[in-house]
């Protein structure tokens, strides 16, 4: 059933054979004994010490599949089984001993003259709003990032394997749902305090006389000190790494690939422990380590006499506002 | 007691996938994982080679070692398995993978990736051989499950046990790593077992 066209396809094809083989009879002469496909073929080994990782095709419809091998995992394990947990300890257990020896050689930070009995508005009802629902997120956050870290270490053989799971995916959960809260918190903490938080020439004097914490003086300070000005910019910039490179992890792949996201984790581990230091500090201050200073975000009002100890230039323009009850205020010894 | 790896001989593959394919029939892996995979480097180059790749149930597993609430253990036999029960699915043991072996049901659905699922060598999990609880169910698009026991039937991973070119090997190691010593001397090339360097620390020289 051949019909004349296919006859002549085959002809000229088999003709067209027939003189290559023809023409190039040394190169099938040539043909070596063993043949060896390797010689110009990919080789692991070889990959390996050009790229950091093995990328190909699959015919899978996910494209990540095409990574065949990433060995930086390894190098990843090493820092979240010991590097984090080090950096972590340090950063911690560091803040805490120091805490402590504060609080034995200085004690509680009186106000000098006593309470005057007039209070002044120091942080109004948003801003405290702003300032708990923040906290709060921060200590679930804080709680539950330490037991992805240290929890299979410290708590699951107080507790036992499956309830440690139970209470870890729960962790994991609130974790995740609460950085929400908390990323908005960060966010309008940094447009309503922003005007008051850049560094000036005041500030200078206050880290040069230890800000009154370290020593006897007392260096004026406008409604933030340069230790708080500290403190917005760690929860500003700390909290906004965090919460970007928490995303890139609760996101995969919309925006890093898996180098990205081993990245991503490492900057976000070391920001939240080293974060969680330092709120150690500004918990300590602002209860047990100086007399009046919770009530600022506990009810919103100080005790003038505390203003005028540690915020004089903020209680000045406060009276020039007339915000300051109980008349003219007598300038700081 | 037997240690078992996968050794896949990249001269020998020909990508025809049908490896990939048997997994998932095999296990009812569901749409969306693929516990195995076939990667083919320098594609439609002169000299390119596919490797069939999972999960290499690494000698001290990275995965396990990061793993926050210890859902892994290795068997007898040296192969790396989880409890899809303690999982919560929080990604780090995918961060740490060097084979891209662990895969979650959901992505990226603010964090909640679902329970971890990934190659068992055809070795179920931890519950006990061969019941239904251990070969799982697709509750709600999930995979509940670990798939297919074949080890507890004295049978290796049907990957392995069918790939047409026996290019992938699974088996003991001191055995299968044999059987690609004495191929490689015989024909004379290879490019090399794709894995073991990082996946056991250790390498065939031929």
């Amino acid at each position: 059933m051949v019909t004349g066209t296919q006859f002549r396809v085959f002809a000229s094809a088999l003709l067209l054979g027939l003189m290559a083989a023809f023409m190039s009879p040394v190169s099938a002469q040539q043909q070596p004994d063993s043949v060896n496909p390797t010689q110009q073929s990919v080789k692991e080994q070889q990959l390996l010490k050009e790229l950091s990782r093995i990328q190909g095709r699959t015919s899978l419809p996910d494209s990540k599949t095409g990574t065949l091998e990433q060995p930086a995992g390894r190098d990843w394990r090493q820092f979240q089984q010991v590097t984090l947990r080090w950096i972590g300890a340090i950063a911690i257990l560091g803040m805490l001993a120091t805490l402590v020896l504060f609080f034995l050689i200085r004690g509680m930070i009186r106000i000098e003259a006593g309470r005057s009995g007039y209070t002044l508005v120091r942080f109004n009802a948003f801003e405290r709003f702003v300032h708990w629902m923040t906290a709060t997120c921060f200590i679930v956050l804080a709680l539950s990032g330490l037991n992805i870290t240290f929890g299979k270490e410290l708590l699951l053989p107080l507790i036992g394997t499956q309830t440690f799971a139970t209470f870890s995916q729960w962790a994991k959960y609130a974790h995740n749902y609460l950085s929400f809260p908390f990323t908005l918190g960060v966010a309008l903490m940094l447009l309503m305090w922003i005007a008051w938080n850049f560094p000036s020439g005041v500030d200078f004097r206050w880290i040069r006389e230890g800000g009154g914490i370290v020593g006897s003086k007392h260096p004026p300070a406008r409604r933030f000190n340069a230790g708080q000005k500290a403190i917005y910019w760690v929860v500003v910039l700390g909290g906004g790494a965090a919460a970007v490179t928490g995303y890139l992890l609760m996101f995969p792949f919309y925006a890093t690939d898996i180098a990205g996201m081993q990245t991503a984790q490492m900057v976000h581990g070391i920001v939240g422990l080293i974060f969680m230091a330092i709120m150690l500090a500004h918990i300590y201050i602002g209860t047990i380590g100086m007399q009046g200073a919770f009530e600022a975000m506990g009810k919103g009002e100080v005790d003038v006499n505390w203003a005028r100890q540690h915020h004089s230039l903020w209680l000045e323009k406060e009276a020039q506002k007339g915000r300051v009850p109980g008349g003219s205020v007598a300038p700081a010894e | 007691m037997a240690r078992m790896k996968f050794l896949c001989d990249a001269d020998r593959c020909i990508e025809c996938n049908a490896c990939v394919t048997a997994c998932k029939n095999e296990n009812d892996v569901p749409w969306g994982i693929n516990r195995r995979r076939v990667v083919t480097i320098n594609d439609g180059k002169p000299g390119e080679r596919s490797v069939s790749m999972a999960c290499m149930h690494c000698t001290d597993a990275p995965c396990a070692a990061v793993c926050p609430v210890n859902c892994f253990y290795t068997t007898a036999d040296g192969v790396v398995l989880h409890s899809k029960d303690l999982c919560i699915g929080c990604g780090y043991c995918f961060y740490a993978c060097p084979f891209g072996a662990p895969q979650y049901p959901k992505v990226g659905n603010f964090g909640s990736r679902g329970k971890m699922d990934k190659c068992t060598y055809c070795a179920g999990g931890p519950e006990a051989d061969l019941t239904p609880a251990e070969y799982g169910n697709r509750e709600n698009g999930q995979f509940t499950g670990y798939g297919s026991n074949r080890l507890a039937e004295g049978k290796l991973p049907l990957c392995a046990e069918m790939c047409s070119t026996k290019s992938l090997l699974a088996g003991d190691g001191e055995i299968i790593a044999q059987i690609f010593k004495e191929r490689v001397v015989r024909r004379g090339y290879s490019s090399g077992a794709w894995g073991w360097q990082t996946a056991y620390r250790e390498r065939i020289e031929t």
